[in-house]
């Protein structure tokens, strides 16, 4: 086994970006919050945009993304009224491309060219998922809170391989259209803690 | 009277039908606690956080003793359908126990029988981020209680039968704001301090009036534009920059003041605030009628450590040097055990010394002020290892101090270290901002160790150790509780144990294993004659994330099996 401090580090989202991301935010945004739809959940045709770094706010393309992660924070936006369904927190997922030979038979039908997304909020206590890193039991890298340690297998349903939460992250299935990841249906379990918060 | 009575003609009827579960009915008979019972409280009840103002954490009962300990066994126990970390103590007046676990829930038990008199629960919003989904306890005042949140209210409810009487929202939870600690109840004030430094908040104190709830005043902790110690902040980092105040003050009744602890500035790295920070990791000397600070103490300077200092000081008489010191102790995160007096003119300096191996202080200046090596201070940019960790010598779980043996016990944490690369980052508002990549956080056993948790006691006259008893497989994080039997009772161990020392010479005279682990606080009360002992046992938060880490690491042995689910414990000596 190896230390935290050992492990891989392939940042998610997170960081390097995560900052810049409101370096750019615009001020409009807080509007955009109280835009009509945002605070629904992500609705089948929907787009998602990058919510972080230097790209904040654009369409992700499949080719946006790197093979094997890591894992990219997003939200899902409208595409007839531009709206970004960022009105609730309940609303953001982490999306991230594997090798489609590695999801299992429940995680594959929600995965378009082996991208998958999920809920980046924690069904523990409600923390955002910022981390792509190796599992603490295993060496494939896995989607992490770091709040509480909880780590979700994308390659099986996001299901909890290690830590206090109760249960897998809500899947967001996924399509691509014209060039373009899209929402191909409704989260798939419940975004957000078991209890409240 | 049935329970659908007693809901019906209240004003909150709604929100009770919420609040309440099954249970078998209203308190009969409610001791009203009083600003004179609170002073003075009764030795068999536990009515303030430490039982006393003076934040001793010392139990007056002597009935349980180091003789006949070793004949204590369950006499009741109580799920509470809870998981993560049982922080609270179980606050008990006169028969009836109030007990509090995270999600907001507040049960009140039969403290002789186990037996449910009501419960709230609160309902939290589901896009609530609980960095630390725990609660620290209920506050009494006349015939109510008094719960701090973590979606960021006070709620007032009727101790009788659990109705909300009031509900205040205190800041906004979606900016990182929240709430985990006991209210400190003062002479009809309600006075909380708020968590979320981890979010770049700027620290605050916040009096209500216990009847209605109103804002009587609130003092920040980060001094802004004109006010003293402002000059410590550059530019506007005193906006973002930290000083939460998230646990329980403690009151010197005499003096009629507040002694508050005060946390880290944010975000971590020092580099970016530069200056002293006031009145970031410092003890506040409040008037509890304005608020007003009239005094404080710094224990470190620009912090760079997350070493919040926000476990309030004990008041305590010493004999120190051919005579009486109007004390504050403090056995700090920083690894300095604090000895401070209370003089007219404000907080002093007497003593300080390490009490785990650090490697950041050279000394300590005749002012108090420590030396840090610059080796171990956390920059931009750079990995920098420092001892102990960021968890500190000792976190929040409180110390003890007995009037008999006239000891201090430590809940300390030997042998961690750990380190972190800092990073500028901006803030955006309700995500965490500490200044490194969380997943960065490191904890590392230094290399030889024998052991890790250490329940120390220490001469707060000599500054010597007198005994410790240490745990060679598991942190210690839990607080402790002393009484007049000559008993250290503690939990915080990854065994699940819950344990009695023997107060002047630290022998292990009794131990039983729980459900789950406690990072509770043990109590000690007294209902028809009988002594109890109380305790909640339910692992989670930082003990848990400390196991993890400790299950990480390599060649320490270490498994990560500590079961979650809470259950409060009552004790009694075996006739």
């Amino acid at each position: 086994m190896s230390s935290p401090s050992d492990q891989t580090r392939r940042t998610i989202i997170l960081t390097a970006l995560a900052t810049a991301v409101h370096a750019s935010a615009p001020r409009s945004a807080a509007a955009e919050e109280d835009a009509p739809g945002s605070d629904l959940r992500p609705q089948k045709a929907d787009v998602l945009v990058f919510a972080e770094g230097d790209r904040a706010g654009e369409v992700i393309k499949p080719q946006d993304l790197k093979p094997g992660g890591p894992a990219v924070r997003a939200w899902p936006k409208d595409p007839k009224t531009s709206v970004v369904r960022k009105g609730s927190r309940l609303n953001e997922v982490v999306v991230v491309k594997l090798d489609p030979a590695e999801l299992d038979d429940s995680t594959r039908p929600r995965s378009a060219d082996g991208i998958v997304a999920y809920s980046a909020i924690c069904s523990h206590a409600g923390c955002p998922i910022t981390a792509w890193v190796k599992a603490a039991q295993g060496e494939k890298d896995v989607l992490k809170c770091v709040c509480h340690n909880s780590e979700f297998d994308p390659r099986q349903s996001a299901q909890v391989v290690f830590g206090p939460a109760p249960r897998r992250l809500a899947a967001l299935p996924l399509a691509i259209a014209d060039g373009s990841l899209t929402v191909a249906g409704t989260f798939v379990g419940k975004a957000g803690a078991q209890q409240g918060g | 009277m049935t329970m659908k009575q007693w809901l019906l003609p209240s004003l909150f009827a709604s929100t009770c039908l919420f609040s309440i579960a099954a249970g078998a009915g209203p308190i009969e008979n409610y001791s009203p606690v009083t600003a004179d019972r609170l002073k003075n409280p009764e030795p068999g009840n536990w009515m303030l956080y430490r039982r006393t103002y003076d934040g001793q954490g010392y139990s007056p009962l002597d009935r349980i003793n180091t003789s006949n300990v070793k004949n204590l066994v369950p006499v009741w126990t109580f799920s509470t359908g809870v998981v993560e970390g049982h922080q609270s103590p179980p606050i008990v007046n006169n028969g009836a126990m109030f007990i509090t676990t995270p999600q907001g829930q507040v049960i009140a038990l039969n403290a002789k029988t186990g037996d449910e008199y009501w419960r709230y629960k609160r309902q939290l919003p589901d896009d609530l981020f609980q960095l630390h989904p725990t609660n620290r306890g209920v506050g009494l005042w006349q015939d109510k209680l008094y719960l701090a949140t973590t979606d960021d209210h006070v709620v007032a409810l009727d101790a009788k039968t659990g109705k909300v009487l009031w509900d205040t929202k205190v800041q906004d939870y979606r900016k990182g704001q929240y709430l985990t600690l006991m209210p400190l109840i003062v002479d009809g004030k309600v006075i909380v301090g708020g968590s979320g430094g981890e979010f770049g908040v700027r620290g605050y104190v916040v009096a209500f009036d216990a009847d209605t709830g109103k804002e009587l005043w609130r003092t920040f902790t980060i001094p802004g534009p004109g006010e003293p110690g402002h000059e410590t902040w550059s530019g506007d980092d005193w906006k973002t920059g930290g000083a939460p105040a998230w646990m329980t003050g403690n009151y010197d009744v005499e003096t009629r003041t507040i002694y508050w602890g005060t946390g880290n500035a944010a975000p971590w790295p020092g580099e970016t605030h530069p200056g002293d920070n006031l009145y970031s990791t410092s003890v506040l000397a409040l008037d509890p009628d304005n608020g007003k600070i009239k005094s404080y103490f710094q224990y470190h300077q620009n912090d760079s450590w997350d070493w919040d200092e926000v476990d309030a000081p004990m008041l305590v008489d010493l004999q120190r040097d051919g005579r009486t010191i109007k004390s504050l102790i403090h056995p700090g995160r920083n690894a300095i055990f604090w000895v401070l007096e209370r003089k007219p003119e404000g907080i002093k300096y007497v003593a300080g010394w390490p009490f785990v191996y650090t490697d950041v202080w050279k000394g300590i200046e005749p002012s108090g002020k420590p030396i840090v090596d610059p080796a171990h201070k956390p920059g931009i940019g750079k990995r920098v290892e420092f001892c102990p960790s960021l968890w500190g010598g000792k976190d929040w779980p409180s110390a003890a101090y007995s009037q008999n043996t006239r000891l201090v016990y430590v809940p300390a944490n030997e042998n961690f270290c750990g380190g972190f690369t800092g990073e500028k980052l901006p803030l955006v508002p309700g995500q965490l901002w500490l200044g490194t990549k969380p997943e960065d956080i490191g904890l590392k056993v230094r290399p030889g160790a024998t052991h890790f948790g250490e329940l120390q006691a220490w001469d707060p006259a000599t500054g010597k150790k007198v005994w410790s008893h240490n745990f060679p497989k598991s942190h210690l994080f839990g607080s402790v509780t002393v009484t007049a039997g000559d008993l250290v009772l503690v939990g915080g161990t990854n065994d699940r144990m819950f344990r009695a020392f023997h107060a002047k010479t630290g022998e292990l005279l009794w131990e039983q294993k729980t459900n789950s682990g406690i990072v509770g606080m043990p109590v000690a009360y007294e209902v028809d004659g009988t002594q109890y002992i109380a305790v909640q046992s339910g692992w989670g938060v930082d003990a848990q994330r400390i196991q993890d880490a400790l299950a990480t690491q390599n060649n320490v042995g270490v498994e990560n099996n500590v079961p979650q689910g809470g259950v409060v414990w009552v004790f009694a000596v075996k006739k």
